[in-house]
């Protein structure tokens, strides 16, 4: 096998008119990605769009039904092998053996890729104290926590530091702070050069980490770009202004609305208003920005006292209404949810 | 999640130590690749850490055997060779084969819950050699069929059982015994990545092991049942393993039902092998 994990040239995934079908539900319907080497690939897309049956497949788990799909450059149907030995998957659920303890369950799986006896326990140790888990070595993992899980599963995944690492919704059903460490472990499984792709229903985590994202939905990638780009595909960016006195409310607006040159919204708390600006500059080179505080500066000078004040990028969640035209149903995050997109 | 209610959750998790962990990234090379008889060993390994953390699951290769030889020893001894003591000197050998053949099928179940969980997907992405995950259950197995095999025999010499070919002709029948049922697994690693739930494994295993193992000549002599089931028994692999143990038992060296025995092992692994592998593959 070759070892060409630092060599150049090609995308670490590439995939043509990618297609997996369950009886008649097209789970995945054409899907072309280019992801290339040492970045953060975000799939983004609500439960049962897809995400997860193309993960599958890239990982070597299902049998693409057309298609082509090559991972650093071989092909994941007629080249399996070496595809398996350069990434590592991360599943919805944790991925590990609950029967066995934390360090026996990553033994096997140095073990498992050739490692000795003495060096498996070594890595396992050093891995289980990198991730806070020395603790819980030895104890099985049925009786971990959530977060603890995740950490050992993720340990699990780069314990030989995968060229190409799969986290297919790795934050899933934790809580904040949980969720927060696992972002900082995916940050530096990144700066040491790993390629990750991460599917998330969670715009904020595509934010977070993604440098470049899909958003998928019913089986189609619907939209592509960096983050900028699906923001400004958007094409707008949002003040928000809240004033101290709601008696004021109708000046701000008329204010707003000449100095922005814009539509301006009224919030339902009678001190708040929103108005879209365009994300690029006007025809005379003035920036958003530029155009808000000089705004602010016209409010300032009617007397019109202002508490509170911000200029956004349309967040993600923008975005996707904007795209798919039905909003993100987070009640939909559920467990159960979920658990349908994994059997499918 | 069913199995979040037994989570100790600790209430301070130690911190991610993050450069620790960039330093443990840094290090790429990979061993060279383990050969097959490395990574089912490794498999083998992880089924004896099942048995030794879920030590219940022993209940079934011990306490079921037991029940057997008790139950039928005493409840046909009488009618069918004059006394318990008599029977079980022909009986012995053919309830070892049973038993040890009917716990064959928690090979299937073993898989079928392995699938639910995640972690079958990580050992399926990993570059190996594809059957050493079912070669490793089969191994954990047999080191169940041993145990069972073991307890039998000390329960059988307790209540009379002499054979008269001694150790050598005792082990010498064990060891047939679990080479057998290492290749008669092979049926339920394919059931257990058929069926869709374990319910439906153990149903499946039942439909196919009581007519198999009561419709042989471990009971009765086959000379005594009609010519048509004559003909279903005497061609029944379990027959042949039966025949071949307990002739060994009885300190003879039967070449044809041994014959039959390997033969008929060399056919389960060679045919439901490859179609276990290929369902391993597209599950």
């Amino acid at each position: 096998m070759k070892s060409d994990h630092l060599a150049g040239g090609g995308p670490a995934i590439e995939t043509a008119g990618l297609v997996k079908t369950f009886g008649d539900n097209r789970a995945v319907d054409g899907v072309d990605l280019r992801i290339e080497r040492g970045t953060v690939y975000g799939l983004l897309g609500p439960n049962g769009a897809g995400k997860t049956t193309t993960v599958r497949m890239l990982a070597t788990l299902l049998r693409p039904d057309g298609g082509e799909a090559h991972v650093f450059g071989h092909d994941v149907v007629r080249e399996a092998d070496a595809v398996r030995s350069r990434v590592s998957l991360t599943g919805q659920y944790a991925s590990v053996d609950e029967d066995l303890t934390g360090t026996e369950n990553l033994v096997l799986l140095a073990r498992l890729t050739g490692h000795s006896k003495k060096a498996s326990y070594e890595r396992a140790a050093q891995l289980l104290a990198a991730f806070g888990l020395s603790e819980a070595a030895g104890r099985q993992v049925k009786h971990y926590s959530g977060g603890m899980r995740r950490r050992i599963d993720i340990a699990a995944s780069i314990l030989n530091t995968p060229d190409l690492l799969f986290l297919d919704e790795p934050t899933t059903g934790l809580d904040p702070r949980s969720r927060n460490q696992v972002w900082e472990i995916v940050r530096a499984v990144v700066a040491q050069g790993t390629t990750v792709l991460l599917t998330t229903q969670y715009l904020d985590e595509a934010d977070q980490l993604a440098s470049r994202i899909a958003v998928i939905d019913k089986g189609k990638v619907i939209a592509e770009g960096t983050k900028g780009e699906l923001k400004a595909s958007v094409g707008a960016g949002a003040v928000h202004v809240r004033l101290r006195d709601a008696d004021q409310r109708p000046d701000a607006e008329l204010l707003l609305r000449q100095a922005l040159d814009a539509d301006v919204q009224l919030e339902p708390d009678p001190v708040a208003l929103t108005a879209r600006v365009g994300s690029n500059g006007d025809a005379n080179g003035v920036g958003p920005s530029e155009k808000a505080s000089r705004a602010l500066a016209e409010l300032a000078r009617a007397g019109i006292i202002v508490d509170n004040f911000s200029l956004g990028q349309p967040s993600l969640d923008e975005v996707f209404l904007a795209l798919t035209g039905s909003p993100t149903d987070h009640d939909r995050t559920t467990d159960e949810a979920q658990t349908k997109e994994a059997t499918a | 999640m069913s199995t979040a209610t037994q989570t100790t959750e600790s209430t301070e998790l130690a911190p991610v130590r993050t450069e620790s962990l960039a330093e443990l990234l840094v290090a790429r090379e990979r061993p060279p690749r383990p050969n097959a008889l490395q990574t089912s060993l490794t498999f083998g390994w992880r089924a004896m850490l099942k048995i030794k953390h879920v030590p219940e699951q022993l209940f079934d290769v011990t306490a079921f055997p037991i029940m057997m030889i008790l139950m039928y020893t005493y409840l046909f001894g009488g009618a069918l060779a004059g006394s318990p003591s008599e029977y079980i000197q022909y009986l012995l050998p053919g309830i070892l084969v049973m038993s040890v053949s009917m716990i064959t099928m928690y090979t299937g179940l073993a898989i079928n819950i392995d699938i639910e969980k995640g972690v079958f997907d990580r050992f399926r992405s990993l570059p190996i050699w594809r059957p050493s995950t079912m070669v490793g259950y089969l191994l954990g197995d047999a080191l169940r069929y041993t145990l069972a095999s073991i307890v039998m025999l000390t329960v059988g010499l307790i209540m009379g059982f002499r054979p008269d070919g001694g150790f050598p002709g005792v082990v010498a029948g064990v060891v047939l015994l679990i080479v057998f049922c290492f290749a008669f697994s092979w049926v339920w690693t394919m059931v257990g990545l058929l069926m869709r739930t374990e319910k439906g494994v153990m149903s499946v295993s039942m439909m196919v092991l009581f007519p198999l193992t009561f419709l042989s000549d471990i009971f009765v002599e086959p000379e005594t049942m009609p010519g048509w089931l004559q003909a279903f028994v005497n061609n029944n692999p379990i027959t042949h393993v039966a025949s071949a143990v307990r002739d060994l038992m009885g300190g003879s060296w039967p070449t044809e039902e041994i014959a039959w025995t390997l033969g008929w092992s060399a056919v389960f692994v060679a045919v439901l092998g490859p179609v276990t592998m290929r369902l391993y593959n597209r599950k």
